[in-house]
């Protein structure tokens, strides 16, 4: 099947070879099985969830496999109001995230603190963990959390996986 | 059994201590005069008057007013089905109150609830611990004299807050709006 991304194979025509830069084939390989991470913490959770069950069905993308380990998964989504108290949690199971790691801001609240304007609230989850992909909405549709789950699938196809790894 | 009853078998055992019973709505309240006698009344409560379930404990801060604070009991009978709310004020600066967990153990969350947002200390509470703020958070964000945006602040090993942005913001109530209406919070058009 061609595609239009840049790593594209036919074995009709090509054979057993494969000509490609080494960045395409690994974005090509991570961005076609994003596993989410579900950071789940107010309303927001619940439209992730409706993503990811049977009506609109993150599985046709690939990112069905939802990970509670931080171990496992590739992208953190972070669907609700983090309060101060919750922040310090969200940042170590980020930092426990293993290398490529990305990381949604699903919905107001994870983006900005949204209406909760108060002593309690973080201010944007991007205070303490960098974030990719902000989602407007309170809370989003779940359309609106895939379309985000494919620009992202855009941006790591983009990256410079080679340059940026992670030596061990 | 009706709580007006209830109130004054309270009146019949304690006294002064208690004040005539003020009804609102079919809701009796009775002013405890001595908040340090509290656990008395409420020991009382439970084993004379079969108030077994205690409902809540709240706590209202009347800033700028003397006595500033007041602790609210709402007290309910399983067996007689009647509710009855005890108040007691304190005037002191960082007030301390008898705990109840002893006269019933739902008490323990409330005061921590109370002790938590408000800073009022259960003297004999068995794990007097912050319950929703986190420990080693320096404020009581339910007094009056703490604004709404919080304060910055540090805990070694937890979060810092920061005091979070109400001007201009899209969600803001605007004080001194005309009615309701205006006053309401929406999303705004911030002039640039």
């Amino acid at each position: 099947m061609q595609t239009r991304t840049e790593f594209g194979y036919d074995a009709k025509n090509e054979g057993d070879v494969v000509v490609t830069r080494l960045d395409a084939a690994i974005n090509w390989c991570r961005k076609n099985s994003l596993w989410p991470m579900p950071m789940g913490l107010a309303c927001c959770a619940i439209e992730l969830m409706a993503t990811g069950a049977s009506r609109f069905d993150i599985a046709r993308f690939g990112m069905e496999v939802m990970r509670f380990s931080p171990r496992q998964p590739d992208v953190m989504i972070v669907a609700g109001t983090v309060t101060y108290k919750m922040a310090p949690v969200v940042k170590r199971l980020y930092e426990q995230m293993t290398e490529p790691k990305w990381v949604i801001a699903m919905g107001a609240c994870a983006s900005t603190g949204g209406m909760y304007r108060s002593y309690a609230v973080l201010q944007g989850v991007d205070n303490i963990i960098p974030v990719d992909i902000y989602v407007a909405g309170c809370p989003p549709r779940p359309e609106a959390l895939l379309d985000a789950l494919l620009k992202l699938q855009q941006k790591i196809a983009r990256e410079r996986a080679l340059a940026t790894l992670k030596r061990p | 059994m009706t709580a007006q009853e209830l109130a004054r078998q309270l009146k019949a055992q304690f006294g002064d201590l208690i004040s005539a019973p003020v009804e609102f709505r079919d809701e009796v309240t009775v002013q405890v005069a001595d908040a340090q006698k509290l656990a008395e009344v409420c020991a009382f409560a439970k084993q004379s008057l079969g108030c077994d379930f205690l409902l809540d404990i709240s706590s209202v801060d009347d800033y700028g007013e003397t006595p500033r604070w007041t602790v609210v009991y709402e007290l309910y009978g399983l067996g007689h089905h009647c509710h009855l709310r005890l108040k007691t004020s304190s005037a002191e600066a960082e007030p301390e109150l008898p705990t109840v967990t002893g006269v019933w153990q739902a008490a323990d969350w409330h005061e921590r609830e109370v002790y938590d947002l408000m800073g009022m200390r259960f003297r004999g509470h068995p794990d007097l611990r912050r319950i929703l703020m986190w420990e080693g958070y320096p404020y009581h964000p339910l007094r009056k004299d703490f604004p709404l945006a919080g304060k910055p602040s540090e805990t070694p090993g937890g979060p810092a807050t920061q005091a979070a942005p109400l001007e201009g913001g899209p969600f803001v109530t605007v004080a001194g709006g005309k009615d309701a209406a205006a006053r309401e919070p929406r999303a705004r058009v911030t002039e640039a």
